[in-house]
């Protein structure tokens, strides 16, 4: 007997692989998380079926594939909170709205202080938080310790840790099952999933662009919407409007699989490092973005060094373990680290972009609030904080110090 | 690892260099008659190209100067400006 006959059969494939039709209600560019969620949004809670969403490799492949999956909602101002909370009350029924598993674990994520700098940044956004009627404690170094028991909470390191702020409904997901769920449900709805498929421009009509150009042809659109991470400013290049974004390249990388050690994440601006160990075994740790621009997927050795450097003094368990993989996604940002999700200065353009290094953990929050902008032609309520034009009427929303580099 | 030519010191590590961003972003000359939007593009706008890019570099562990070179978003090759 060979042993392909003894192997199951090939399972049924999740959504079909469209040939481009000649025209959609909706385009959305971007087959990622955001793109894949914001479709799925628009078919389920909108009604709007006849959608397309191009994706210029294979679905999922960009930073929905290259994250460290941590989802958190204790940003400082009423504006992130509102958005990002509106996101993890998603995340802890959306198992239920796709009818899939994700493997959200709702493990808690611990933000490490190791100055008196940090310790009242920390404060403050647990105070901000908890008037935000989120779940923010302050945590000394005792109860740190006992909470996870593999840090070094002793004043050994060379920044100690000295408190840390903890939010217990944080947590991580499963990215491939999460793009995979909201393609699935949206292929259901009738939505065309278009992979290998580059938007190379636009065809535009005064205010109103008529048509997206392709790799695969032209394709009419009765309303356009940006959902491309890291290459969002080329395609608004692409409509004469310029973004404030930088792209640069964001790393990461697993070691090999390991018993488990480690059920929180923790994370630590400071000194640039954040872990948390998957499912499977492997611990998974981000470092902040590489300095310079750059759309190559790859970034500097130097700064994975940092970053392991960092690991292993908080973590002196991680001695022996090894690095199995780095990567690097492109990650468009913003000014103020806080995303910009509108209009364009179109009738009918959409931009859901600068989410920068922390874009992951608003899938279903932006899908939902993406989606109902371009439905209705004007911005979700709380979307509308997050508008183009915050740059010129000054009206920041400032979360360098809550994501500092690392979201 | 980037390797940086400082027009001074040589070809060096990236780790002795901060960067700059975009290279030839002028103060403007009478910020307080710029409109809003003008101002906010000087503050905030800058060319973000996947392709060349002439961006600027301080050789902060080196001769401590800034200078410009055109750099390559997608490959990191580098040329002079």
């Amino acid at each position: 007997m060979r042993i392909s006959d003894r192997l199951p059969d090939h399972p049924d494939f999740l959504w079909a692989d469209a040939e481009p039709r000649k025209s959609y209600d909706v385009v959305v560019i971007g087959g990622g998380g955001h793109g894949l969620a914001t479709a799925y949004y628009l078919a389920a809670h909108h009604g709007i079926t006849n959608v397309a969403v191009l994706e210029k490799g294979w679905l999922a492949g960009g930073n929905m594939a290259r994250n460290t999956t941590i989802i958190r909602s204790n940003y400082l101002w009423d504006e992130s909170a509102g958005i990002y909370e509106h996101s993890l009350k998603l995340w802890e029924t959306l198992e239920d709205e796709l009818d899939t598993q994700v493997l959200f674990s709702q493990r808690g994520v611990l933000n490490l202080a190791h100055n008196l700098a940090d310790v009242r940044e920390g404060k403050r956004r647990v105070n901000a938080n908890q008037l935000n009627g989120l779940d923010a404690q302050w945590l000394s170094p005792e109860e740190i310790g006992k909470l996870v028991p593999i840090l070094d909470v002793s004043d050994r390191p060379r920044h100690p840790v000295v408190g840390g702020t903890f939010q217990p409904r944080a947590g991580i997901a499963k990215h491939d099952y999460v793009a995979w769920g909201f393609a699935r449900a949206a292929h259901a709805l009738g939505v065309d999933i278009v992979q290998n498929c580059e938007v190379t421009g636009f065809q535009t009509s005064g205010d109103t662009v008529m048509a997206v150009e392709t790799s695969r042809g032209t394709i009419g659109c009765g309303k356009v919407a940006l959902a491309a991470a890291g290459h969002t400013a080329v395609l608004a290049g692409h409509l004469g409007v310029r973004l404030p974004l930088q792209s640069h390249p964001l790393q990461a990388l697993v070691s090999e699989l390991l018993e488990q050690v480690l059920d929180t994440v923790v994370m630590s601006n400071a000194v640039h490092v954040y872990v948390s160990q998957a499912h499977k075994g492997e611990l998974v740790m981000g470092a902040g973005v590489d300095a310079h621009v750059g759309y190559g997927q790859r970034g500097s050795f130097h700064v994975i060094e940092e970053q392991m450097a960092a690991a292993v003094e908080l973590f002196p368990i991680f001695g022996r373990a090894h690095v199995l993989r780095t990567w690097a996604g492109i990650v468009d940002v913003t000014p103020d680290a806080s995303p910009i999700v509108g209009t364009l200065p179109f009738d009918n353009a959409f931009v859901n972009c600068g989410w920068g290094t922390g874009g992951f953990k608003a899938t279903p929050g932006v899908g939902s609030v993406y989606a109902d902008t371009v439905a209705h032609g004007r911005p979700h309520e709380l979307a509308a904080p997050f508008a183009l034009d915050r740059f010129t009427t000054g009206r920041l929303i400032d979360e360098h110090g809550a994501a500092a580099v690392a979201h | 690892m980037l390797r940086i030519p400082c027009p001074h010191c040589g070809e060096r590590d990236e780790t002795e260099f901060h960067y700059g961003g975009e290279a030839g972003v002028d103060y403007p000359a009478d910020p307080s008659a710029l409109a809003d939007d003008a101002w906010a593009a000087y503050l905030f706008l800058r060319a973000n190209p996947r392709g060349w890019f002439r961006e600027r570099w301080f050789h902060g562990s080196g001769c401590r100067l800034w200078f410009a070179l055109e750099r390559h978003t997608v490959t990191d090759e580098i040329r002079s400006a």
